[in-house]
């Protein structure tokens, strides 16, 4: 009865611990003092989650309920750490000269949960399973970089692939590959930590189409033990786990509630261990109940307001000048509007590029400080709103309607310019209308990162035909400071020149940067070290029971 | 007898028909694709998108999808597979039907015991004290929203008493839906009531009631044979109908007490385009109106020896 | 909702007389004539027709006349007021009396201007219900045989289909929930009541002495069903509408919570209503005065079904 959590799904799956401070969830470090003696190491903690909507695959999970589930069954080559650098899991080394060939070097002694080794071959052939058209994995285009994904994976309706593997990946022994891109791509290893690149068993390719997503078999520090459609999801300690983030826990009971509010209740009588939401109806006072236990830390996802660039509004009689929606963004006090309306649940944006990713800079813009003076002025003098009237477009089903209307009356107060929410009834509908360029003025939006480096806030959505840019925002001077940022040498030029091109954005108002996420969340008496990732999901791994 | 349950048989079918195809329409004209929103805020390439919908056979035309779902169904009782997430329809349903059964059979027992026994006491004591109550307190249970209802008993039940639990279990316990069960069977326990007490009061003056009186039968028998029997002619109408109706309007009831039954499945694929999920549904819901209907019918004339059927 | 269908087979059998399986029953009918000045006479000393007939005037003066009752603004607000302020009687009328919504809204305005949009979709979805449903039952009742075949067929269908589910996938299919929208949503499987009733009586009804006698007096069709037969079939119509109407309102308000009924920036008791439900915990009243308001008219209506029914109706006397 969810609607989505954001914009997008939440997508990159990671599980590395967050240094306890880095992030600013100063309230979750009290599981490194909590481990004195009290401890079960087998102790088995519940969590709330909703039903996966989709079957366990690591192509086609894409939603947070599928991906909680197979963060803790698979492990990817690398991860990521609070500050955006990486972690070798499965890998031992993933190295590169020129960024567009790269060596994977794998630990030795890993198995999957049926005891068959994880090998070289282990990963190429679950990539080329993922990549395949035929397959029809929602996460295929993730391949996009490898050299030969285009005859694997053809995009056009009716075609047919060409060739059942990516020319890109070669098997050079046992425990090495490599993997040969299009062209370079700096922040490639970054990428390799989101859960499609994780390796899958031979086993996997035997079971008949329906039993595949029904129980993964997977090399993650979880064993899957059943799945109660509706009920609950077991998995537990995979004691043969070779990786650095071994679970300090027996295992993970996933509880489905139809409802937040009804876990929240739970979760107050002990009957759920850990929370990742908490509903907007508790939201207010979860702070006060929960005390030590309540979670409040920001996660690496950002809301925008997008304009719809094939609008008649802002194409006819010539494109909108960037100084109108400069002017819009002054016009919305973000600061109080998210203590109140969203009672502290976000806060205000400053920039494009989300915390917690490489190359995030704190102050990036000065369009996003509220300033009704300044916001009139600069309407007016890029030539006002075309008809002086704006519309919000939402999903009614999403928690978005009360921001979305204290955005409008925030705008309508500054400036005059009417603004009212368009809200459409559900997720679908929503969607349906932005993909058929059906939006008629502005429509939410937002973005929650698939790998920790500020190039995914930029490039994949502003860049010309990129998958996130549904606004048809398109310039050619943009793209091609993003073509140059992403040849560049190095990981660190590539970030920096996004920096720049960030800042360079209040030039384009490709959309209005509103506020980030932050995880509201909590748990119960029974356990400790409980801490969120980048994605906002919690880190099964860290999370410790207590002896009952 | 016999003709008149074939006939009634024989009328069934066109209903039964014309329910599925118009929920059918109904669902498939809803803006939204179930392929596309499969695949989130992203999306995903026409090839994927196209390789989808052949697979879950959503790129053949509508009357074709329509003649397979209902061939599979009544041929091999198959219902299809969710689109989403490729669960078999029956699977989705059998996991949710008996709770919502439970509940509902709960509300029915409550509506029906409270229910008949306010209206027989309105009924007998039509115009006094005890039936200008009874009036007040139904006018009252039908003018609050059912959701109001439910938030208030939760509140007041289980936040400040605490006497219930304010969710019900995954597997419901018959305790726990005590609560739910009178959320939803209270509107109708206030019709049940209002019918018993007018058809009553109405029957007391009955002729057939002033032969009893004189003939020197018992007062006990003349109110439990024949008041009685005859009275409850429209209330037995009215429960026949009622127990499809709270199946299908439990979704409010449901959703406050974290009940998983069809009311979060009726959500859930109105939301996602379920088309398959949703015709299974009303499929089952149909059946259970059209034959408990029919089963009232034939009680009729059990209860009324004026009603023969030919 | 099911109360909806309930009022339909409660009034049903109350006032018309029994019409399943068939009609086979015996059938009496009261005299026509009399009949509706009877009812006036009754209804006068009715203490529920008197106080529900004001409650509804008050809210159609409400409806029509919003702003006569309060100065503040229903959309705007200021967020400086979020959930400021409880309940304060002293204030009676002022803007703050009744306290401010999450965006710095009046309460007490939007309870004002929501008041309309709450009684238009009873009044219309009633208006229309009654009129398709009149229609239909008249032909079905009045000309039998294939006619009543098909169309009680038809109407076999729609009913079968659960009233809230239907409704929730018509109000989906609309991307902008106007009250037009929800007003067709719940008409569209609301008609099927009024056409059961309608042609109940109707059967009673046609076999008269004084349509016989209109018809051998060679009247036509057409003016026997709307001279003769509809004046004499309209009471149990009449009963079920009004009493249906108070269902409507409480159904736009079920849908409302569900999430699906009018949306923003319609002002309305529903949105208020799902508005107010996620803020139960810290912010009560915004959930509280719409939900009276709404229990109130709903109350309203049923009460005065409840009084026409008595009146019309002297068998319950």
């Amino acid at each position: 009865m969810r609607g989505a959590k954001s914009a997008k799904w939440v997508t990159g799956a990671i599980i590395v611990a967050l240094a306890a401070t880095a992030c600013g969830g100063g309230k979750t470090d009290e599981g490194a003092k909590g481990a004195k003696g009290a401890v079960d190491p087998n102790g088995i903690f519940s969590i709330e989650l909703g039903e996966p909507e989709k079957p366990l695959l690591t192509g086609d999970t894409m939603e947070s309920n599928g991906s909680a589930v197979m963060a803790g069954l698979f492990s990817t080559l690398v991860d990521y750490k609070a500050d955006g650098s990486l972690e070798m899991i499965n890998a031992e080394s993933v190295t590169t000269t020129d960024s567009k060939t790269w060596t994977v070097k794998l630990k030795k002694g890993w198995t999957f949960h049926d005891g068959t080794p994880v090998t070289a071959k282990s990963f190429v052939d679950a990539w080329n399973w993922n990549a395949s058209v035929d397959n029809a994995q929602g996460l295929a285009s993730w391949f996009a970089d490898i050299k030969g994904y285009e005859k694997v994976h053809p995009d056009a309706e009716g075609a047919k692939a060409t060739s059942k593997t990516l020319d890109g990946l070669k098997v050079v022994d046992e425990g090495t590959f490599t993997i040969e891109l299009a062209k370079p791509v700096p922040y490639f290893a970054h990428k390799l930590a989101y859960i499609v690149f994780a390796p899958l068993p031979d086993s996997f390719y035997k079971l008949p189409a329906k039993e595949r997503g029904a129980k993964p078999v997977g090399n993650g520090p979880y064993k899957f033990k059943s799945w109660d459609h509706k009920k609950q999801i077991e998995v537990v300690r995979f004691d043969d786990y070779k990786g650095p983030n071994k679970a300090k826990n027996g295992g993970v009971v996933f509880k489905n509630y139809t409802t937040l509010e009804a876990a929240y209740e739970d979760l107050k009588s002990g009957n759920v261990d850990v929370l990742r939401q908490i509903a907007p109806k508790d939201l207010p006072l979860y702070r006060q109940d929960l005390g030590e236990r309540a979670v409040d830390q920001a996660y690496s996802a950002i809301q925008t307001i997008a304009v719809a660039f094939y609008a008649d509004q802002w194409k006819k009689p010539k494109p909108i000048d960037p100084r109108v929606i400069q002017g819009l963004s002054m016009a919305i006090d973000r600061a109080t509007i998210t203590k109140t309306v969203l009672n502290g649940t976000r806060e205000p944006a400053t920039g494009w590029v989300a915390k917690g990713v490489l190359g995030y800079q704190p102050n990036a813009v000065e369009i996003t400080k509220f300033d009704p003076a300044k916001a009139k002025e600069l309407i007016e003098a890029g030539g006002g709103v075309p008809n002086n009237q704006i519309s919000i477009q939402y999903n009614a089903d999403g928690g978005h309607k009360e921001w979305v209307e204290a955005v409008c009356n925030s705008i309508t107060q500054a400036t005059t310019v009417k603004c009212v929410g368009d809200g459409k009834p559900d997720f679908q509908a929503d969607l349906t209308a932005r993909k058929t360029k059906q939006v008629k003025s502005l429509y939410r939006s937002g973005w929650v990162l698939d790998y920790p480096v500020n190039a995914n806030f930029i490039s994949d959505l502003f860049r010309t035909g990129a998958g996130g840019n549904q606004g048809d925002f398109s310039n050619k001077e943009l793209d091609a400071k993003i073509a140059a940022a992403d040849s560049a040498k190095t990981l660190d030029e590539s970030v920096k020149a996004y920096q720049a091109i960030e800042k360079d954005l209040i030039n384009y108002m490709p959309s209005i940067p509103l506020w980030y996420y932050k995880v509201n969340a909590g748990y119960s008496e029974n356990v400790s070290g409980v801490a969120y990732g980048q994605d906002g999901d919690p880190i099964l791994t860290g999370v410790e029971v207590k002896k009952k | 007898m016999g003709r008149y349950v074939a006939r009634r048989l024989l009328q069934m079918i066109p209903v039964f028909f014309g329910t599925t195809l118009l929920i059918f329409l109904m669902v498939h004209s809803l803006p939204g694709d179930p392929v596309l929103a499969m695949f989130g805020d992203k999306g995903a390439d026409p090839a994927t998108l196209a390789a989808k919908r052949h697979e879950l056979g959503l790129d053949k035309s509508l009357p074709e999808q329509y003649f397979v779902y209902m061939r599979d169904m009544i041929l091999h009782l198959d219902f299809g597979d969710q689109i989403r997430n490729g669960r078999p329809v029956t699977e989705v349903l059998g996991d949710a039907f008996p709770i919502t059964l439970q509940l509902a059979a709960l509300a029915f027992v409550f509506e029906l015991t409270f229910g008949l026994a306010l209206g027989i006491i309105g009924g007998l004591r039509a115009g006094r004290l005890a039936d200008n109550a009874i009036l007040l307190f139904t006018l009252l249970i039908m003018s609050i929203p059912v959701f109001v209802l439910g938030y208030i008993i939760k509140m007041v039940f289980a936040f400040n008493l605490g006497w219930i639990s304010p969710n019900v279990s995954t597997v419901p316990q018959w305790d726990e839906l005590i609560a739910p069960a009178v959320v939803l069977g209270g509107l109708s326990l206030a019709y049940v009531a209002r019918l018993t007490r007018t058809s009553m009061a109405e029957n007391l003056r009955s002729d057939y009631m002033r032969t009893a009186v004189a003939k020197g039968l018992p007062k006990r028998r003349i109110i439990g044979v024949h008041l009685m029997r005859n009275s409850m002619i429209p209330v037995v109408t009215l429960l026949g109908t009622d127990l499809g109706a709270l199946m299908g309007g439990a979704v409010v009831t449901e959703q406050i007490f974290n009940i998983k039954g069809i009311g979060g499945i009726i959500a859930e694929s109105i939301s996602r385009r379920e088309g398959t999920t949703l015709v299974g549904l009303v499929t089952i819901l149909v059946l259970v109106y059209l034959v408990t209907s029919l089963l009232i019918d034939l009680l009729y004339a059990v209860l009324d020896p004026r009603i023969r059927y030919a | 909702m099911p109360d909806v269908t309930k009022t339909a087979t409660a009034v049903e059998d109350a006032v018309a007389p029994p019409s399943a399986p068939e009609s086979k029953g015996s059938h009496k009918q009261e005299k026509a004539r009399s009949l509706w000045g009877d009812a006036w006479h009754d209804l006068r000393r009715n203490p529920y027709f008197i106080v529900s007939s004001a409650l509804i005037t008050l809210l159609l003066v409400i409806s029509a006349f919003p702003s006569l009752f309060t100065s503040a603004s229903p959309t705007m607000g200021d967020l400086s007021n979020h959930f400021l302020g409880k309940a304060e009687l002293s204030k009676i009328g002022s803007p703050e009396w009744l306290g401010y919504d999450q965006q710095g809204r009046s309460v007490y305005a939007r309870l004002i201007y929501g008041t309309r949009a709450s009684v238009m979709v009873g009044l219309c979805v009633t208006a229309i219900v009654a009129t398709v449903g009149s229609i239909m039952g008249m032909l079905a009742g009045y000309f039998g045989g294939v006619w009543d075949a098909i169309l009680s067929r038809i109407t076999d269908v729609f009913f079968g289909i659960p009233f809230l589910l239907g409704a929730m996938v018509v109000l989906q299919s609309f991307t902008e929930r106007t009250i037009w929208v929800v007003v067709f949503a719940l008409a569209f499987l609301g008609w099927t009541q009024i056409t059961r009733v309608m042609r109940g009586a109707v059967i009673t009804v046609k076999h008269a002495d004084y349509v016989h006698a209109a018809k051998a007096l060679g009247a036509g069709t057409v003016r026997i069903l709307f001279r003769h037969i509809l004046p004499n079939a309209m009471a149990p119509v009449i009963v079920v509408a009004t009493i249906a109407l108070g269902g409507y309102i409480s159904a736009e308000a079920t849908l409302s919570y569900l999430g699906l009924g009018l949306s923003a920036p319609t002002v309305s008791w529903g949105v208020d209503v799902s508005a107010g439900v996620a803020q139960i915990r810290v912010a009560p009243h915004v959930l509280l005065w719409p939900s009276i308001m709404l229990s109130l008219t709903v109350l309203a209506f049923i009460m005065l079904g409840e009084a026409v029914r008595n009146a019309l109706d002297p068998k319950l006397r």
